[in-house]
């Protein structure tokens, strides 16, 4: 059986490098399109200025990219090292657009990269123009491959569980690709990347302005940039509107744990704006409620209902009564394949399987005979996340997502006024915007991640079953050494950052080096 | 997806993932190792600051994309292979952190090494391109050389797989020498593609330690092949046909001396590979004397070639044997994912790689000629 530390720890770890991972996915995401549209001005009208703002954002982007790539390597690696249940349970379905993701988008992103940077002596204007939106598609192709995976977790449609083999199957490539949570995270995320990748840009400009250094350069940037942010901000908004709606028709139990919906009620159903959640007595020790929004916002309607906990952990305790002879069977068939009872057995009850692994995390030695009522109630209880977790960085991230969207409408018209350059109140606003995207991403992860607990896969395998059998030390071993790597690379970035952007976009350049751009 | 014809088809998809996943493999030893073994000789090859910028600067345009063989045959095995995925990252788990923690120093290496004028910052980052360069190339080789011997796990009744060793155990004699053999062909690669695009006096030192660790790899390579033939093979008795859907946990299989050798006896056009190896190595040599040296890589690459298809060919059926419990041993039989997965992927596949190869030819074709030391010098500040 597994060891709950060993799982924690796992989880953990998974957690935090995920998070630490997409601190540079979104900058690389949005930078990489920016970069290309700073380009096509420089292309299209041949001003100069433009070519040195393409270049000079280059470098800070490849900096950034260094990171992404090497903390991308270690979530490549960590499906099989720390969640290798997982992965031999779904790896039929999941590792396709995984595989996918490499063929498809980081041989483009990664291959044209190296031309981007080396090869603007050595190609044609037009040819390097195309060499960027390359990049720039590769890396947009590469968010929406993981984010198909992804939602695979979120809502395992595609595919079906195959008693014989023991594991997921995939039944359907295109309902894999075309999950209505894939569509709307992908346009989430993506967007997510471009406001991240336009607050950075306005905010260093912003800091230029205000050290009265690299005016025209920064003007420019900073409106460049802020066009790019506004149409960015309110793409986000309309799809987060979208994730939740959808999630409310996959994920009730996220649903209900992103409003702290503890007691069902009619409709129309009101919103709770904030709260203090208490897990323990299934209510909110404080709340601030506005009658009748919720139905409007989740169901778009005025008369629609969504599930609260109560209703869901009822249905949770019938599901997991449903799953133990299901897991049965498949330890029959285990033994063997042909066994025609224990397949009857499975058809009967397979839909609940998952359920099944969630009780038996309580079975005495996995054996499931054994399962007391108050274990069903408590696997029920289980199926129900972390509330105050979802319930606060939703609202984190949706009021980062409104305070984002006025900053860059603000922006905008500043910058078609001419008023940047002159007002300081708003360039220092600016250089503080800097970490509100990079927050807003990781809360919504946070929201995505925590909501969907206890499962790895939505419904079908918890969580606790999905870790590798790993000794405490083995994960103590591995993550002492992510701390202390990860937190190098910390300051290597950010010191980098720092000396790149004081010493500004004049000093490096155009000069000499004509046969090599030599970036290394 | 019923009936005969699907059926015989799975069987036969199951072996084209299995050349597949060799083909992958040999990318990385050629396309990754090459990049690894610059580093892993930069501090030999430049003995000043721009004679090492003008070795990074020759892979400078391409590890990354090179690189991606590496993330491709991971999500490759993922995605046909996903129980020898899941059995081999969870149960070899120390060292493939090593490995990873190994590599991930490496983007930061070329990306950051040359941003810093300090002495004292570039003698770090060129700690990071050797530790990354030379220590993934010997896992790499370890890895193989430990999945020849056999891996200690088992699986429960629901395929939960347990490691039973001590990860000191991965560090047998017989896996190191395989580690080293890898690291020689990297660092073969590495000088050969050293010499034929950087100036002296960089590409005149990279084609000494070409000559020198090609003699090596011909010298290990013969030695891993004696022991080999001493050693004990695993042999499958029985179990489900080819082409059912299977799990690792119906199949009878006994370990057996000699057993590494039967495909051999029993096809021994299989001694094409052993002899590429050698072809590929000696005459590797010979072009570099010739002052040949792209010719030298090519037939780097076809020893790369021969040496993973030596060890395919010993292996076969087997993927990843156990010694825990021989029956629960993965072979390419039961450890592939289903015919529909298989299907597609071969179809994304089929038309990915070509392009990629088109592409990647077409980067190399941009960034052609030598690099040279008087130009670097001059690019200090570039991009
Ligand atoms: C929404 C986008 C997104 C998400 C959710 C993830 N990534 Fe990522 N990843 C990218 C978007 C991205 C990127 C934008 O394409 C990166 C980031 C920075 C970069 O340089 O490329 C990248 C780099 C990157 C690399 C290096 C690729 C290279 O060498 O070019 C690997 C192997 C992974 N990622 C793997 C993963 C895995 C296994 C994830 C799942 C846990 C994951 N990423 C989440
Ligand atoms: C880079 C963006 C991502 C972030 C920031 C992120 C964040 C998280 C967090 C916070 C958790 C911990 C949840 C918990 O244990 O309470 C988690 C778990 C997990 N996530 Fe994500 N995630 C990301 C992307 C992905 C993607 C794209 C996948 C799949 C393709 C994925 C698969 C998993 C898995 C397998 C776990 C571990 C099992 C679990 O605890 O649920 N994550 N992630
Ligand atoms: C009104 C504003 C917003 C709403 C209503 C909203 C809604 C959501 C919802 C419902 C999810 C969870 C998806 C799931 O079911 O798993 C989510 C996830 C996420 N959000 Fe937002 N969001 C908003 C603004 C933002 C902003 C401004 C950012 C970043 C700049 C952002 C970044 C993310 C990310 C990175 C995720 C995780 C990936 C995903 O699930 O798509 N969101 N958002």
């Amino acid at each position: 059986m597994v060891n709950d530390l060993v799982v924690d720890l796992s989880r953990l770890q998974f957690a935090s490098t995920a998070l630490y991972h997409f601190l540079f996915v979104p900058l690389t995401l949005g930078l990489t399109v920016l970069l290309a549209v700073m380009e096509t001005v420089y292309v299209t009208t041949g001003r100069e200025i433009y070519r040195q703002m393409t270049q000079f954002w280059t470098k800070l982007l490849l900096i950034n990219f260094a990171l992404g790539v090497a903390t991308g390597l270690t979530m490549e690696f960590q499906f099989g090292t720390n969640w290798s249940y997982y992965s031999s349970f779904v790896g039929d379905t999941f590792g396709a657009p995984l595989a996918i993701e490499g063929l498809m988008a980081f041989f483009m992103e990664s291959t044209f990269i190296g031309l981007m940077v080396f090869g603007w002596d050595r190609l044609t204007k037009a040819q390097h123009l195309i060499v960027t939106y390359l990049v720039a598609l590769g890396s947009n192709f590469s968010a929406l491959w993981i984010l198909v995976a992804n939602s695979f977790m979120q809502h395992p449609q595609g595919a079906e569980f195959n008693p014989v083999t023991m594991r997921m199957e995939l039944t359907s490539f295109a309902d894999l690709f075309f999950n209505p949570d894939a569509q709307a995270k992908f346009v989430h995320t993506v967007l997510a990347g471009y406001v991240t990748a336009a607050i950075f840009v306005c905010s260093v400009s912003a800091w230029y302005l205000l050290q009265r250094r690299h005016i025209d350069f920064a003007r420019r940037s900073f409106r460049v940039a802020a066009v790019f942010g506004v149409l960015g901000s309110a793409g986000v908004l309309t799809l987060g509107d979208a994730l939740g709606y959808v999630g409310a028709h996959v994920q009730p139990t996220k649903l209900a744990a992103m409003e702290a919906l503890w007691k069902s009620e009619p409709a129309p159903m009101s919103f709770t704006a904030i709260a203090l959640p208490n897990q323990a007595e299934q209510r909110n020790d404080f709340a601030i409620t506005v009658p009748a929004l919720l139905s409007l916002l989740v169901t778009h309607s005025w008369s629609g209902t969504v599930p609260a906990i109560d209703e869901l952990e009822g249905r949770a305790r019938e599901r997991v009564r449903n799953g133990i002879p299901a897991v049965q069977a498949m330890e029959k068939l285990s033994a063997n394949p042909q066994d025609a009872a224990a397949l009857a057995q499975f058809k009967a009850h397979g839909a609940d399987v998952g359920y099944g692994f969630l009780v038996q995390r309580y079975a005495p030695g996995g054996d499931l005979t054994k399962v007391t009522d108050a274990d069903i109630a408590q696997a029920a209880r289980d199926a129900i996340p972390e509330v105050w977790i979802v319930f606060w960085s939703f609202r984190l991230m949706v009021g980062f997502g409104l305070l984002m969207l006025a900053y860059m409408v603000l922006a905008t018209m500043m910058s078609l006024a001419n008023k940047v350059e002159t007002q300081r109140w708003f360039q220092w606003a600016s250089v503080l915007m800097i970490p509100v995207p990079f927050l807003a991403c990781e809360m919504g992860w946070l929201v995505a991640e925590v909501g969907r607990q206890p499962w790895s896969v939505y419904e079908m395998l918890p969580t606790w079953l999905s870790a590798s059998t790993h000794s405490v030390s083995y994960m103590v071993f591995s993550i002492s050494g992510f701390v202390l790597l990860y937190t190098i690379f910390a300051i290597v970035e950010i010191f980098l950052m720092l000396h790149f952007i004081k010493k500004g976009p004049e000093a490096h350049g155009h000069a000499g080096a004509a046969k090599l751009a030599g970036a290394y | 997806m019923e009936g005969f014809f699907a059926l015989e088809a799975y069987a036969l998809l199951k072996v084209l993932w299995w050349v597949l996943l060799g083909v992958l493999l040999t990318g990385i030893g050629v396309m990754v190792g090459m990049d690894m073994g610059v580093g892993t000789i930069l501090r030999y090859v430049g003995r000043t600051d721009v004679e090492r910028r003008v070795a990074i600067n020759v892979i400078g345009p391409h590890w990354d994309g090179n690189q991606v063989w590496f993330i491709l045959g991971g999500g490759a095995i993922f995605a046909a292979w996903p129980l020898v995925y899941a059995t081999a990252f969870s149960g070899f788990y120390i060292v493939m952190l090593v490995l990873l923690w190994s590599m991930i120093v490496r983007p930061l290496g070329f990306e950051y090494r040359s941003k810093m004028p300090s002495e004292r910052w570039r003698n770090v980052w060129d700690a990071t391109l050797f530790i990354s360069g030379c220590i993934p190339m010997v896992v790499f080789g370890a890895a193989v050389g430990n999945v020849i011997l056999g891996v200690p796990f088992n699986f429960d009744w629901r395929l939960t797989s347990y490691y039973t060793g001590s990860f000191i155990s991965l560090f047998n004699p017989f896996a190191v020498l395989c580690g080293v053999m890898s690291l020689s062909l990297a660092i073969y690669m590495g000088g050969t593609r050293l010499a034929a695009a950087a100036s002296a006096p960089v590409s005149d030192r990279a084609r000494t330690a070409a000559v020198v660790f090609a003699l090596v790899a011909v010298v290990v390579f013969s030695g891993c092949g004696f022991w080999v033939a001493t050693m004990d093979g695993f042999k499958l008795v029985s179990g489900p046909a080819a082409a059912a859907a299977q799990t690792p946990l119906h199949q009878q299989v006994v370990r057996e001396a000699g057993a590494l050798l039967a495909n051999y006896a029993k096809y021994p056009a299989l001694w094409t590979f052993p002899a590429l190896t050698y072809a590929g190595l000696i005459l590797g040599v010979l072009s570099l004397a010739a002052n040949r040296p792209a010719l030298a890589w090519w037939l780097g690459a076809l020893a790369w070639i021969g040496v993973m298809g030596t060890v395919g060919a010993a292996m076969f059926p087997f993927m990843m044997p156990s010694i825990t419990n021989p029956s629960h041993s993965l072979t390419v039989w039961n450890s592939g994912s289903s015919l529909r997965t298989l299907g597609w992927m071969t179809g994304w596949t089929l038309v990915f790689m070509p392009l990629i190869v088109w592409y990647t030819s077409w980067a190399f074709w941009v960034m052609r000629g030598k690099v040279d030391v008087k130009d670097v010098a001059a690019s200090e500040h570039a991009l």
